[in-house]
């Protein structure tokens, strides 16, 4: 492989570049006798091995969290282009947009984009264990108590509720249609079946109105992708199991939650994936499977409602009819979501990898015929937004 | 005490919090386009104007919503329950906040209930809260 590229400048979506690798850590969940850096350089290479190549390869890296040359020198890697966007959790679903776009205009030819977090264990975390009290945040939210995501992400919800006649039991659904995929899933961490009103009434208290299993789990784990063009997947062991990049969007809104434009919409989803929308070519009729980055029980609610797949104030009745549980017309976060599959603190790089495996035919639990998959990624809070279109097919 | 962290204000932030050790709520307006804003910042959001000025506003406003925190966060006392909520005020513009004097039930905390600032200390500044109107 040469490491400039003369080709000219295409198009980053319509199927042009492709994810050639995928992979997890080995185990995710906890995972004490790991430190984040070998979380990052064992989903590295357990992808690497997935695409059929070697560190070698590589001269694109993406990540968050640690620097990119943390990463890159750690594997042996000598990048020329590098990308550290870190917008919090979905960072991972920017660095799949970056190297698209860095992949089509010329600027990198195979990029590796790793996630590795001790987020349960804090292995090798400690850089991000300070409370910061000089920000936006840390002047107008933590002080007030808003710090951990329980106590941040969470504020607007009873807004959302309230607005649309809703209330706790929706959240609730939320969880029981996210644990019946996560029973089908021997790698997820809360697998046991669970009812609306033990959700409510059994599970304790974490942050009215939100319930423990309203929350994310808390783990360990890493993930990464190897991304390049679709023209060079055919020299790939791995190129018959490629998957396309059909359309993306990215949206960034306020660092902190009193400043969301709309408490009960969040503005960055819309934006963001109306431009995936647009740029895959795509109407919500033709997504198969869809990803939507559950920390908290609100978010499916929201990403129902903020990409337009039901109406406003429908994203309750949608989920409690069992549309997005196995069987349904829309199956929704089919390795049990943040809520009950893994939950590192950065949940964007599982999100993607459970759409990877279900448009290669490899779930856990595996949905019928999965040609697209739309994921929806958050950040930091309501303050960023990712929206990513796979297919298994290149239009 | 429920106690928590103390801000460290910056130079375009630090009016708002001098000003509320003198139990005063500052926010700031622009003066070319009128509108209010928060957080403090030296160019209006709305208009990008640096014609913006500083001052003090009722603090009346109304509870949009909230969380009952019940994992308070050291240096917080993790035994008391926070509520942590937004406002927006009269003037437009939303805060996050804690609201005092009233239990942490969800029935004494009615959504768009009126509510009024009230300044408690914290290390060596004040935090603007808020209190339900009619609540003790």
């Amino acid at each position: 492989m040469t490491a400039t590229s003369t080709h000219g400048v295409t198009s980053m979506h319509g199927g042009n570049v492709a994810v050639v690798g995928a992979a997890e850590t080995t185990e995710i969940g906890v995972l004490p006798e790991m430190s984040t850096m070998q979380l990052h350089a064992q989903a590295a290479h357990n992808a690497l091995a997935d695409a059929g190549l070697s560190p070698a390869d590589i001269d694109g890296l993406a990540t968050g969290g640690p620097l990119p040359m943390e990463v890159s020198h750690y594997l042996g890697i000598t990048p020329r282009w590098v990308d550290s966007t870190m917008v919090g959790g979905c960072s991972f679903m920017l660095h799949v947009r970056h190297a698209a776009a860095a992949i089509a205009a010329g600027a990198a030819t195979t990029v590796l984009i790793t996630h590795g977090e001790s987020g349960r264990s804090r292995i090798g975390m400690s850089r991000y264990s300070g409370m910061v009290t000089d920000t936006a945040s840390g002047q107008f939210e933590v002080p007030y108590g808003s710090l951990l995501p329980y106590a941040t992400f969470t504020v607007p919800a009873l807004r959302f509720l309230h607005d649309r006649g809703m209330s706790r039991t929706d959240l609730a659904e939320v969880v029981v249609a996210q644990r019946e995929w996560a029973m089908l899933n021997p790698r997820a961490f809360r697998r046991k079946p669970i009812t609306a009103d033990e959700v409510l009434n059994s599970s304790p208290p974490v942050a009215y109105p939100f319930t423990r299993d309203m929350c994310c789990v808390v783990t360990d784990g890493g993930g990464a992708l190897v991304m390049t063009s679709a023209q060079r997947t055919a020299d790939l062991a791995s190129g018959d199991r490629a998957v396309y990049l059909l359309g993306s969007g990215e949206a960034a809104e306020s660092p902190i939650m009193s400043q969301m434009t709309d408490l009960s919409s969040f503005a960055a989803f819309r934006r963001s994936s109306a431009e995936a929308f647009a740029t895959a070519g795509l109407e919500h009729d033709d997504i198969d499977h869809l990803m939507g980055y559950d920390a908290f029980a609100h978010l499916p609610l929201y990403i129902l409602e903020d990409l337009g797949f039901v109406a406003r104030g429908e994203s309750g009745g949608f989920i409690a009819s069992g549309a997005t549980r196995p069987g349904g017309s829309l199956p929704m976060n089919t390795n049990g979501g943040g809520l009950s599959y893994t939950h590192t603190g950065m949940y964007g790089m599982f999100a993607m990898q459970e759409a990877i495996r279900q448009l290669r035919g490899e779930a856990a639990a595996q949905v019928p015929g999965v040609r697209t998959s739309f994921v929806q990624g958050v950040g930091m809070y309501f303050a960023a937004s990712s929206s990513l279109i796979f297919s298994n097919q290149r239009p | 005490m429920a106690g928590g962290a103390t801000p460290t204000p910056t130079p375009d932030t630090a009016p708002f919090w001098e000003a509320a050790k003198e139990d005063r709520l500052a926010i700031q307006q622009c003066r070319s386009c009128d509108r209010h804003y928060f957080y403090p910042r030296d160019y209006c959001p709305h208009c990008s104007s640096s014609e913006v000025t500083w001052h003090d506003v009722a603090g009346n406003g109304r509870l949009v919503s909230y969380i009952i925190n019940y994992r308070p966060f050291p240096p917080a006392n993790p035994d008391i329950p926070q509520i942590i909520a937004l406002v927006e005020l009269d003037e437009g513009v939303r805060m996050l906040t804690n609201i005092v004097g009233s239990p942490a039930e969800p029935d004494a905390l009615p959504l768009d209930a009126p509510v009024s600032v009230t300044f408690e200390p914290r290390g060596d500044w004040k935090l603007p809260m808020f209190r339900l109107d009619g609540a003790r």
